[in-house]
C-alpha cells in the first residue's frame, strides 16, 4: 500500500528523521494557513500517488501565503495522469547544498532488505545506478539481528562519502532501516535527502509503500494518518463492484470468493484458485472472450459466498452469462460451489442451464457436483476437458 | 527416488487441531505408504489426539515423545503466530518446514528464512500446499484428499514445481493422463519471498536419479525465472525444463495486484513477456498452454536421448 508524500514524511518524521518544515492542506485557506506557519518562501505539491507531478504543473513555487493559496486552489483542481489530489503539501523551502537519495527495499533473491544510499539525489535511483554505478552503495541487512550503524556507515563511505557528512548521515539511514523492518515497508525512500548549507540534513521527499498483510499489525499508526481501511491503494481505487466483491469475501472466514476486479466485458467469470484464475483469464481472451471481472474462489468458501459472488457477477450490466471455472480442486468442494452458483441463478429467476455457459471444476466431491449439475441440466465438464479447452467453450457460448 | 521427502520421512504438524489442519492429516496419513506423523502441537491442547496423532503443547515436547530428532514440519497456524512455530520448529532440531499459511508479513518471512539457513534447515513456502512423492507420502494438502490425489499423481520421471499449488495437482494430472508421471512435485508457494525457489530445488532435482525433465509453472512478478535461468546457464543445463506462464494478461496492468501476494507487475522485469524471453534465452521451453506440456517434455526427453 503506497502512502502519500504527506504520510510519508510524517512516517519519517516519527521515525526520528528531520524533515522540512511544513504541512498538508485539504483547501487554498488551510494552505494559506500552512503558509503562514512556516513563514517563508514554499512549495506547494500536489498530493496524488503518481509520478510526473512537476511536468503536469502539480508542484509550484510561493514568496507568500497569498500566492501559496493561489497555487493550491489550482492544484487542487488538477488531474495528473487520471488522479485527483487528496490535497497539497506545503512545504517551507530549503537552501540545498547538495541532495543525497537513501532507501531500502526488498531483495526477493536474496531474502533480506537492501539498503541503498547516493550521492546523487533528486534523480530516480534507477537512473545513478544505470549511469553512475560507483555512485550507488548497497548493502543486505538481516531481518532475526537488530540493524547496527556500522552497517549504514559502511553503505554511505562506499561512495566516498567522509568527514561530517559521513557521521551525520549515519543515525539517518539506520533510522530509514529500522523504520523499515519496524513498519513493514516494502519501500521506504528519502529522495531527496538534502544537506543544508549549516551541514544539517532534511528529508524533503519521501516515498513509503507498507506491505498490505501486515496493514493489521500497524493499525494505530494507519488510523493516526486517517488511512482508511477500504483504501486500497492500488495503480486505481477499487470500483462499487469491487468493493461489493470484497463484502461478499468478508461475509464469513471459510476460503475465498472474491479478489474481484472489474472489466468491461459481457462474460462473467467465477473462476479459481489464484493461478487458476490467472490461467483461465489469459485463456478466454486467447479464444476471443470478453470477461467481466477477474475473480479468486478457493480455500473451501461456504455456499454462501459461492453463491453471492455468483451472484454479483450475474448482476454485472452487460453480463449475458457466467462461467465456472476452476484448476482442480484439492480442498475446495466442486458440490458446494455447485449448489452455491445454482442457487444464485434460482434466486436472481434465471434458469442455471442458461445462465451458466459451463462449469469446471474437478478435485474432491466431483461425483455429487456433477450430479448436482446434471440435475439443473448445467454444461460441465471434468478432469480430462483442460482449462484452455473450457474456456474456449466460454467463450464461444457468449460472442463478443 | 525422490527430492526432500521419502517413505521414512517423520514430521508433525503444528496448528493440528484446526479444521483444515484436520483433514490435512487425514490425507497424509491414508497416502501412499503412510505419512509418519509422529506428532502435533496447538499449545494449550496436550494430550488430545488427531486421527490417532497425538498432540502436544511444544514442538520439544513432540521431539522428547518421538524419542530422536525429527525430520519435518507442516506449519498451519494463523499469519500472526506463523514466525514464533517456525522458529520454535527450527530450534526444535526439525529440518524440513514447509508453511501453508498465507498472508504472512514479507519481514516475518525473511527472518524465518534467514533463521532456517543458521541452522541448516529448509523452508518450503509459505502460501504452498507441500510436497508429494506420488505414490509414496505426500506432506501438506497437496493433491488433497488420498483418493484424489492419487487420480492426479503418477509416479515417473518429471519433477514439478509450481509457484501456485492448484495448477501443481492441474500439471501433473495433465502429465499423469499423457503417461508421464512425477518423482516429486513441489507447491513452491506465491508470495514474494519463498523459501525455496526454483533454482534452490534444481540442485536437488538433479541429483536425483529418477529425475529426467522439470515442469515449472509461473506468474509474473518477481525475479526467480530470472535466477532459474541463470541456474541453468552456470550448471550446465542438467534437465531440460518445460515451464507455463500464467497471467500474461497482467503486463498490461502494471501495480495491479492478482492471484498471489508476489503477483505484481513492479518493474520491467517483472512481465510475462520479459520473463518468458529470459527463460527462453536459457534454453527453456515455454509452453501455451497446458495441455501442450507433455509432448514437450517427451520431445525434450527424446533430444537428450539422442544426444
Amino acid at each position: 500500500m503506497r502512502f502519500y508524500e504527506y504520510e510519508s514524511k510524517e512516517i519519517v518524521r516519527r521515525a526520528g528523521i528531520p524533515t522540512s518544515k511544513g504541512g498538508f492542506a485539504k483547501t487554498a485557506q488551510e494552505a494559506r494557513a500552512r503558509a503562514e506557519e512556516v513563514g517563508g518562501p514554499v512549495v506547494i505539491k500536489s498530493q496524488v500517488l503518481t509520478g510526473g507531478r512537476m511536468k503536469a504543473g502539480g508542484v509550484q513555487f510561493a514568496d507568500a501565503p497569498d500566492e501559496a493559496a493561489e497555487h493550491a486552489a489550482r492544484i487542487l483542481e488538477l488531474e495528473i495522469n487520471g488522479h485527483m489530489p487528496r490535497g497539497v503539501l506545503v512545504d517551507g523551502r530549503v537552501e540545498v547544498a547538495q541532495e543525497y537519495y537513501a532507501g531500502v527495499v526488498w531483495d526477493g533473491l536474496r531474502k533480506q532488505p537492501v539498503m541503498l544510499f547516493s550521492d546523487m539525489g533528486g534523480i530516480d535511483i534507477e537512473e545513478v545506478a544505470e549511469r553512475h554505478p560507483d555512485h550507488v552503495g548497497r548493502g543486505h541487512f538481516s531481518n532475526v539481528l537488530p540493524f547496527s550503524d556500522f552497517q549504514a556507515k559502511q553503505v554511505i563511505a562506499s561512495v566516498g562519502v567522509t568527514g561530517r557528512a559521513l557521521t551525520r548521515l549515519t543515525p539517518i539511514l539506520t533510522r530509514l532501516a529500522r523504520l523499515f523492518v519496524q513498519r513493514d515497508m516494502t519501500l521506504a525512500e528519502i529522495n531527496p535527502l538534502a544537506q543544508l548549507a549549516d551541514g544539517s540534513f532534511v528529508a524533503v521527499d519521501a516515498h513509503m509503500e507498507m506491505e498490505n498483510e501486515a496493514r493489521g499489525r500497524h493499525a494505530e499508526l494507519l488510523a493516526d494518518l486517517g488511512v482508511g481501511e477500504e483504501e486500497t491503494r492500488e495503480a486505481r481505487e477499487a470500483t462499487p463492484f469491487e468493493i461489493a466483491g470484497e463484502e461478499v469475501d468478508a461475509q464469513d472466514h471459510r476460503g475465498v470468493a472474491g479478489n474481484v476486479t472489474e472489466f468491461d466485458g459481457n462474460l462473467g467469470l467465477v473462476i479459481g484458485a489464484g493461478g487458476g484464475s490467472l490461467t483461465l483469464f489469459d485463456a478466454v481472451r486467447a479464444h476471443g472472450g470478453k470477461p467481466a471481472n477477474y475473480c479468486e474462489i478457493g480455500g473451501n468458501p461456504s455456499v454462501a459466498k459461492a453463491c453471492g459472488l455468483a451472484k454479483l457477477v450475474l448482476q454485472k450490466p452487460g453480463v449475458e452469462k457466467i462461467a465456472v471455472m476452476m484448476s482442480i480442486v484439492s480442498n475446495t468442494r466442486v458440490d458446494i460451489v455447485a449448489r452455491g452458483v445454482i442457487k444464485a441463478c434460482v434466486e436472481l429467476g434465471y434458469e442455471p442451464a442458461d445462465k451458466i455457459a459451463i462449469f469446471r471444476i474437478p478435485g474432491a466431491w466431483e461425483e455429487e457436483g456433477f450430479k448436482i449439475l446434471e440435475r439443473y441440466g448445467v454444461p460441465y465438464a471434468d478432469r480430462t476437458v483442460s482449462l484452455n479447452e473450457a474456456a474456449k467453450r466460454a467463450a464461444e457460448a457468449v460472442p463478443a | 527416488m525422490s527430492i526432500l521427502v521419502d517413505a521414512g520421512t517423520t514430521f508433525i504438524v503444528q496448528g493440528i487441531t484446526g479444521r483444515e489442519a484436520v483433514n490435512l492429516t487425514r490425507e497424509c496419513l491414508d497416502y501412499g505408504v503412510g505419512a509418519s506423523i509422529v506428532g502435533g502441537v496447538t499449545p494449550g491442547r496436550k494430550g488430545r489426539d488427531v486421527h490417532g496423532v497425538p498432540v502436544f503443547d511444544t514442538v520439544a515436547q513432540a521431539v522428547e515423545h518421538h524419542g530422536g530428532p525429527i525430520d519435518g514440519s507442516v506449519v498451519t497456524v494463523p499469519p500472526a503466530f506463523t514466525k514464533d512455530a517456525v522458529f520454535e520448529a527450527i530450534a526444535g532440531g526439525v529440518k524440513l518446514v514447509v508453511i501453508v499459511t498465507e498472508r504472512i508479513p514479507r519481514a516475518d518471512v525473511a527472518a524465518m528464512v534467514e533463521f532456517a539457513a543458521m541452522h541448516d534447515a529448509r523452508i518450503i513456502g509459505p502460501n504452498c500446499l507441500g510436497i508429494i512423492v506420488p505414490d509414496v507420502i505426500k506432506m501438506g494438502g497437496i493433491g488433497g484428499p488420498a483418493k484424489d490425489a492419487a487420480k492426479a499423481y503418477s509416479p515417473g520421471p518429471v519433477g514439478v514445481m509450481s509457484r501456485s499449488g492448484g495448477m501443481t495437482t492441474e500439471i501433473s494430472s495433465t502429465l499423469t493422463a499423457a503417461g508421464l508421471g512425477q518423482s516429486t512435485a513441489v507447491s513452491i508457494g506465491g508470495d514474494a519471498i519463498i523459501g525455496s525457489t526454483y533454482a534452490e530445488l534444481m540442485a536437488l532435482f538433479a541429483a536425483d536419479g529418477q529425475t529426467e525433465a522439470i515442469v515449472i509453472y509461473t506468474e509474473p512478478g518477481g525475479r526467480m525465472e530470472a535466477q532459474l535461468a541463470q541456474w541453468v546457464a552456470e550448471n550446465g543445463d542438467p534437465l531440460p525444463i518445460v515451464a507455463f506462464m500464467a497471467g500474461r494478461f497482467m503486463d498490461e496492468m502494471p501495480g495491479m495486484s492478482f492471484g498471489h501476494a508476489g503477483t505484481i507487475v513492479e518493474g520491467k522485469e517483472d512481465t510475462a513477456s520479459e520473463k518468458i524471453a529470459r527463460l527462453a534465452a536459457a534454453g527453456i521451453v515455454v509452453a501455451e498452454r497446458i495441455e501442450e506440456i507433455p509432448d514437450l517434455v517427451r520431445s525434450k526427453l527424446a533430444e537428450r536421448t539422442a544426444a
